[in-house]
């Protein structure tokens, strides 16, 4: 079996000093080839090996058979967005194979396979040819599993270079295919032969090397959608109703999983939840409405064409004051965009949604812990305010694989709003003066002054209860109403309830050190921002930060930017929709100080994506 | 001589029928909703619903104010422009305890909302669900609706060149399990429907022919009143005993057909021209196609099935609303969290 190394012995990289755990990998197979669990089982095995590290799928919005690539980002400093280029990079695609090769950084370690027509042509990078068919033919008896194993072998070749402990290969493998170990044990007979293969025919030393740390114990892998699934479970969410569409569709998915095993009642059997895949968004809007509406506690989870289509039932909810949890975990846009990549193109459409002035909670989580934590909240402020609130994730975080620590039990109770009870209007009859007995309740009250009102539930066995609800104008009493005064005390009031609400959302991440740049960012910006914060601060630019979490901006956001001198917001998004929404809202002699970073070609954001602008703008 | 002066009449509740009215119309004077509106508070008041019980539910359009206008203590929503089935279908399954009806148009169902319409039906949503058919958009001063018969024509004489969605033929082909149409001048066949609609576990629809007084009841409609009226054919007279009622001796075996509701109630359908059998669903289709064949306009109980499983049941709900289940019952302890965790480490 011939070993191809580039000559020259590929720009002096075997001469290089060697990397500990700060390099990224990357995979490109065909969709759908069942590359999936090799990559995990390399990102589970590293993790096991107590290194800090990501995992990246970049897919194509396809089935079966168009180019994917897995990036896997090990850094010892706990390092986790994505970075532009990759130090070892593993070949299996034909189509993309010529371009893959040309893309590489000099100084990188290219495996691919030799059973592909393709001659190496880069000086500066290693080359190594890989023999995946003759490797497997060996391994596997079975012709029609090969196929099934042959990306395993890459893990053993990588293993072999670059130290990935077998043992913890095993365990990962255990792990993948729980339950089935004949798959495990055939797996793992491949990624053997991939390590043994390299063993004997690779005579050299990679400049690029994993070694076992202890910055992973106790902590878990997860995608942001199933951990904002986990924390509709925990909060207490009893009707789902939702449309697939990508990058969505995992976070109801894991939620029916999570209902159907956790939440049937121990005595009955029966569900304590109901579950509707909707024939559109329309309908799933409206099901998660009419269900809220009754007292539900009800979400949905879309994407930007979805929340497109539940606009309109967005601003009934708002102008009737329903509760409902939209989940955005945002693709690009316009249109279709690019359905499988990444952006935060859809904040303004958020805060805005629907005709008619309207303005929404939003929340922005931006770690698994987060997207858990705030996916809870979501319903409680949801309640509170009756009132639709968006949890806007991205592909990013949603859909890849994080590292986080264990979630923490929430504990304070369910906030399920103001809701009035027959019991709660037997008593106000009782104790109102003679005369008023019939005026204990009105829907649309400012009952506080805060703008919040209180509300009953239909089916509620009191004869003051019932009340009409309508998406024309209507009165504090809920009665149909065209007078301007009757209208623009309602506008009126939910503007005060918003501004309430700034009391309540979540406060921002913030780091304030006193230095002249500051940085504004949301979101899965924040991976990117704390490593370019750390870079810029190598290069004598220290920087202090805020992550908003929450639209309406909290007070704290319009102080930070008061007393900053530079603002550097940082968008994922053409437009700029951050840096737009904040010169809206701050103190108009601050604008100025607002500049303006952005990233939108639907790749997640890297470092130096920010670290680069900044500088530059720094000079002038 | 002392004189009493007798009470109002009550229902088995105690409440009269004034209990089950709502808010003065705003429709046009002798607009054939009121009249469906009437029939409805005169069938709640038979039957003898709690009104709290009750969620009255609509779209956009003449038709969908019209929830605002019967049973007051009942909670109503009048939502967005054809996506009512959505808002009913979400509240029964947050409070299976709640009966829904929900009144809608000919616009607001066979135009806007005919997709949610139809996934409606096919999932056998329990609620009673009206439509007030006049064949023309009334808010908008008078265009077709997708209802309107084939050269039927409007005030100002243009015909109508597209061909009418039949809502029951519709229904009845995805299976929609109880399904009726009636006339709002017809008020006994109408409140035995609704009546009947009321003990039915399932989507119940009731296409009623309601005439529009100001734009479509003129000599080129064919859903005016004097059109409805010539062009009515019964497929039965029907008549409705209620659960709670004595049932027995109202039923004539020769010259009726029974139908249980699956409350116990009976639904009888008293023969007339020709033998139907409102439970064949192939004969309902058959029947309903050769009278739109002649530019009939049958009338009654035209297909149910009280065997099939609404769709609340079908997912196999704890039994109290899900909307006021206790924390207890919702929420999994820290024990479920911290298997979930360790099968992620």
């Amino acid at each position: 079996m011939a070993v191809t190394l580039s000559a020259t012995g590929a720009g002096g990289l075997l001469d290089r000093e060697t990397v500990i755990n700060d390099f990224s990998i990357q995979v490109a197979t065909v969709n759908g080839s069942g590359s999936q669990s090799a990559n995990l089982v390399l990102l589970r095995s590293i993790f096991r090996m107590g290194i800090p590290v990501s995992g990246k799928n970049l897919f194509p919005s396809n089935i079966a058979g168009l180019p994917t690539w897995f990036t896997i980002r090990a850094n010892k400093h706990g390092y986790v967005a994505r970075k532009a280029q990759n130090e070892l990079f593993v070949a299996m695609n034909p189509e993309t194979i010529a371009e893959d090769e040309a893309q590489l950084m000099p100084g990188a370690v290219f495996i691919y396979n030799s059973d592909l027509k393709f001659t190496p042509s880069r000086e500066d990078v290693l080359a190594v040819g890989v023999p995946f068919g003759a490797i497997v033919a060996q391994t596997c008896q079975e012709v029609k599993l090969r196929k099934l194993v042959t990306n395993m072998v890459y893990v053993g070749v990588l293993a072999q270079l670059i130290g990935i402990d077998l043992n913890e290969i095993e365990a990962a493998l255990a792990k993948q295919f729980k339950g089935k170990e004949k798959a495990a044990t055939l797996n793992f007979s491949a990624v053997q032969a991939g390590f043994d293969w390299a063993a004997t025919n690779l005579d050299f030393k990679v400049p690029y090397r994993l070694e076992r740390m202890d910055a992973t114990a106790g902590k878990i892998i997860i995608e942001g959608n199933r951990a904002a699934a986990l924390g509709c479970l925990f909060a207490g969410t009893t009707v789902v109703a939702w449309y697939p569409i990508t990058p969505s569709t995992s976070l109801c998915e894991n939620l029916i999983g999570y209902l159907e095993k956790h939440r049937l009642d121990p005595e009955t059997g029966k569900a304590t939840f109901g579950v509707v895949q909707a024939e559109d968004e329309l309908a799933a809007a409206g099901i998660v409405f009419g269900a809220s509406w009754a007292g539900a506690r009800a979400m949905t989870a879309t994407s930007g064409p979805g929340i497109s289509l539940m606009n309109e039932f967005v601003g009934l909810a708002y102008f009737t004051e329903i509760p409902g949890v939209i989940f955005d975990v945002q693709r690009v846009g316009p249109s279709t965009g690019l359905p499988t990549r990444t952006q935060q193109g859809d904040l303004m459409a958020l805060y805005h949604a629907s005709h008619g002035d309207t303005k929404h909670l939003v929340l922005i989580p931006a770690t698994p812990q987060e997207a858990y934590e705030l996916a809870y909240q979501a319903f409680d402020l949801s309640e509170r305010f009756q009132t639709p609130v968006f949890v806007m994730l991205d592909l990013d975080l949603g859909m890849n694989s994080w590292m986080a620590d264990p979630f923490p039990y929430l504990d304070q109770p369910l906030d399920r709003g103001p809701v009035v009870t027959a019991e709660d209007l037997t008593r106000r009859v009782e104790q109102a003066p003679e005369g008023a007995k019939h005026d204990v309740f009105g829907r649309y009250r400012d009952v506080k002054g805060d703008g919040i009102p209180e509300r009953t539930l239909p089916g509620t066995p009191h004869p003051l209860a019932a009340y009409f609800t309508r998406g024309s104008g209507h009165t504090s009493e809920a009665k149909y109403s065209e007078k301007p005064a009757d209208y623009t005390w309602l506008v009126d009031r939910l503007a005060r309830k918003h501004e309430t609400a700034r009391k309540y959302v979540p406060t921002p991440v913030e780091d304030w050190q006193g230095a002249e740049v500051s940085i504004v960012a949301y979101g899965t910006s924040e991976y990117a921002v704390q490593e370019a914060r750390d870079l810029l601060a190598a290069q004598g630019i220290s920087t202090n930060y805020l992550r908003v979490k929450a639209l309406p901006f909290t007070p704290s956001v319009k102080e930070f930017v008061k007393k900053s001198r530079r603002v550097y917001v940082i968008d994922q998004n053409r437009d700029g929709q951050m840096a737009s929404l904040l010169k809206l809202e701050i103190d108009p002699a601050d604008a100025p100080k607002i500049r303006s970073i952005r990233h939108y070609d639907g790749m997640p954001i890297d470092a130096m994506s920010i670290v680069e602008p900044v500088l530059e703008m720094e000079k002038h | 001589m002392a004189t009493t002066t007798p009470g109002p009449q009550t229902n088995r509740l105690g409440l009269t029928l004034n209990d089950y009215k709502g808010a003065p119309s705003t429709l046009c004077a002798g607009c054939g909703h009121d009249a469906i509106t009437g029939q409805i508070v005169r069938a709640f008041y038979e039957m003898g619903v709690e009104p709290h019980r009750v969620a009255k539910l609509s779209g956009i359009g003449c038709s969908s104010k019209t929830p605002a206008y019967f049973l007051n203590k009942a909670h109503g929503f009048n939502s967005v422009h054809g996506r009512m089935p959505a808002v009913a279908t979400g509240t029964m399954l947050a409070n299976r305890q709640l009966l829904a009806i929900g009144v809608s148009g000919d616009g607001d169902t066979a135009s806007i909302g005919m997709g949610q319409f139809i996934h409606l039906l096919r999932r056998n949503v329990p609620m009673i669900y009206v439509v007030e058919n006049n064949g023309v958009y009334g808010l908008t001063k008078g265009q077709f609706s997708a209802t309107a018969d084939l050269g039927s024509t409007l005030k100002s004489g243009v015909a109508n060149d597209l061909p009418p969605v039949d809502l029951c033929a519709l229904a009845v082909q995805l299976g929609c399990s109880f399904v009726a149409r009636s006339f709002s001048g017809d008020p006994k066949q109408l409140v035995a429907l609704l009546e009947a609609a009321m003990a039915h576990r399932g989507t119940a629809l009731l296409d009623v022919i309601s005439p529009c007084v100001t734009f479509n009841n003129h000599e080129g409609s064919t859903k005016s009143y004097t059109a409805a009226k010539e062009l009515d054919i019964p497929l039965h007279t029907l008549g409705f005993i209620p659960a709670f009622s004595q049932i027995e001796a109202e039923i004539d075996p020769g010259e009726t057909r029974v139908v249980e509701m699956h409350d116990g109630s009976k639904l009888t359908l008293k023969k007339l021209a020709r033998d139907y059998d409102p439970t064949d669903r192939a004969a309902a289709m058959a029947t309903l196609m050769e009278s739109n064949g002649k530019g009939e306009f049958l009338t009654g109980l035209i297909y149910v099935n009280e065997q099939q499983p609404d769709f609340i049941s079908s997912l196999n709900l704890v039994d109290e609303p899900l909307a006021t289940l206790p924390s207890s019952k919702v929420r999994p302890g820290k024990a479920v969290l911290d298997q979930v965790m360790e099968s992620l480490k």
